[in-house]
């Protein structure tokens, strides 16, 4: 069955603030999304009534925020194919996971000259964490370039592949929406000898995830993008791969014994969460996942080529020439993010012109100053939809467009 | 919310529509500095020749919205021909109108308030203050401009 914007609508709290005296029009969802009821109740009812900390404890309240936790693993395990709940390793963010992966197996598994294998449409997160390797250990790091219909131009792929250890690519573009071929990536990574590691920040929030499916060997992704809390992330990896890796932060929770001498490390996952986990916001994500499963991912990514394919209609119909929307043009190719140029007025303005009508988009360089660069604009105007957005808030989106001729067009 | 008029006032697009002393200085002679504003990608550049701590010619160049564009340019035309410590004093009376805090360190003398100060052009911007997010536009030409006028003293 079809969803029904108007019915999710009613889950999400915000939607019913008005801002400037206007219902929200809410289009940045690619930043973070909203949470719904069920987010906000399972955060608030474990502080009301299971708040201590966890593996510690041998009192009731410990048991029960423990099972919490686990539980919540157990969740986020199912939600994306995992094998094994013990190879959900709870992060800060996408990007910490990221960051984990570059310093605990990077570390450990490349020295000078190694290639690391990115592309042109990657994120900051899936950047400058590799950027730092190449200072500290003088790995070298590649990039796949993009053509100019905003998919990956993979003609020189094997060369670039070429002796690679890592390829690390978003499934899905927080720019241009553009959906990469990951199976086909990961395969032709590990026929190089080289791991593949997916930022699935994207992904993961608005399609159904398949970790074996991917052919992954690590997954990042964070909670606040998918209706869970901010302050939780993922990374997914094969538990071989996790078991070999050196633990990430030292502290509390990572270790099985401290001497004087030294530490050993506790088992996997917890290697890998020092200190007091985000124990309110895990709780929350996996309230998230059981709401996302509750929508169906199947409809919620029908819902988001539908309502894709009616934004570039109406914003192309209506605005020809003067609207340049980047990215693939068939829906199917693409997420619900729409990086868009209008009549050449800098996007900071138009941001600020929609933000009149409630219109809330965003404006920038989106954490991908290397893409903006191939794009040859410094910043773009982005609208990003998900399970809540239906056709009103598109035509919302393209009305309020035209306020902005009154200020910057003569 | 206040209104769109209050920030883009028309002096203000007219600015950003006919840009002052865009371009640039050959460096050497003049100094040219960067300024990048990480939230949203906006970069300035400002090309800036010293003679005798007078202010001779700048030019700047780079990306960014209305408001910074506007206030490269409006900055442009009301420094060029002034000593650097009345650039110092101008720095100081348009950051205070964008309601910043004097720096401790700003180099600025002490009688130097810049309270006296004819902001001229400049005063358009005011209504950037109730736009908070955009006070960084208007003042990234300034910080760029300050950083251009340190450098080239410190290699005279």
């Amino acid at each position: 069955m079809a969803l029904d914007p108007a019915t999710i609508r009613d889950d999400f709290p915000i939607m019913c603030r008005q801002v400037h005296g206007r219902r929200l029009v809410y289009l940045d969802s690619a930043a973070t999304s909203h949470k719904p009821r069920p987010v906000i109740d399972a955060v608030t009812d474990y502080y009301e009534r299971f708040n201590s900390n966890v593996h510690r404890g041998s009192y009731q309240l410990a048991v029960e925020a423990t099972e919490a936790l686990e539980q919540a693993r157990a969740k986020v395990a199912q939600f994306i194919g995992a094998s094994q709940d013990s190879e959900i390793v709870f992060a800060k963010n996408a990007t910490e996971a990221i960051n984990l992966v570059a310093r605990t197996w990077g570390r450990a598994n490349l020295g000078p000259g190694d290639p690391v294998v990115i592309t042109e449409l990657e994120h900051h997160a899936n950047i400058v964490p590799w950027h730092m390797l190449t200072a500290e250990q003088g790995i070298e790091l590649r990039w796949i370039p993009i053509r100019s219909d905003g998919h990956l131009d993979l003609t020189d792929l094997d060369r670039l592949l070429d002796g690679a250890r890592l390829l690390s690519v978003a499934a899905v573009s927080n720019v241009l929406g553009t959906i990469n071929p990951i199976r086909q990536l990961a395969d032709a990574a590990h026929e190089a000898g080289a791991l593949m590691m997916v930022d699935a920040s994207q992904y993961t929030p608005h399609l159904p995830t398949d970790v074996a499916e991917m052919g992954a060997d690590f997954v990042a992704f964070t909670g606040h993008k998918m209706c869970g809390p901010t302050g939780i992330g993922v990374l997914w990896a094969k538990s071989e791969l996790l078991e070999a890796m050196p633990p990430f932060l030292g502290g509390g929770e990572m270790i099985l014994n401290v001497t004087k001498e030294g530490f050993s490390t506790a088992a996997v996952p917890w290697k890998f969460e020092a200190g007091t986990p985000p124990i309110a916001e895990a709780v929350g994500l996996g309230a998230a996942v059981d709401y996302l499963t509750g929508l169906g991912m199947e409809q919620v990514r029908e819902h988001e080529v539908a309502l894709t394919g009616y934004a570039l209609r109406t914003l192309n119909q209506r605005y020809g020439d003067d609207i340049i929307i980047h990215g693939p043009t068939e829906p199917a190719e693409r997420g619900g993010v729409l990086s868009f140029e209008y009549k050449g007025i800098h996007p900071h303005d138009v941001a600020q012109v929609l933000d009149r009508s409630a219109v809330c988009v965003r404006a920038g360089h989106h954490c991908a100053k290397p893409l903006m660069r191939v794009l040859g604009c410094s910043a773009t105007s982005r609208a990003s939809m998900y399970v809540y957005n239906d056709e009103s808030d598109v035509d919302a989106l393209a009305d309020a467009l035209a306020d902005a001729d009154a200020f910057f067009i003569e | 919310m206040p209104d769109l008029e209050d920030l883009y006032r028309e002096i203000i697009l007219d600015h950003y529509r006919n840009p002052r002393n865009r371009g640039e200085l050959d460096s050497p002679p003049a100094t040219r500095a960067e300024g990048f504003n990480p939230l949203c990608g906006d970069e300035v550049i400002v090309y800036v020749q010293l003679a005798d701590g007078v202010i001779d010619d700048i030019k700047f160049g780079g990306q960014g919205c209305s408001i910074s564009q506007a206030s490269s340019s409006m900055m442009s035309a009301i420094v060029k021909g002034r000593t650097t410590e009345e650039l110092h004093r101008l720095n100081r009376a348009f950051k205070s109108m964008m309601s910043i805090e004097p720096d401790p360190d700003d180099p600025a003398p002490v009688n130097g308030s810049g309270a006296d100060i004819k902001l001229g052009d400049l005063e358009a911007l005011k209504g950037v203050v109730k736009f908070p997010v955009r006070i960084k536009c208007a003042t990234l030409s300034w910080h760029t401009l300050i950083q251009a006028v340190e450098e080239a003293q410190a290699t005279a």
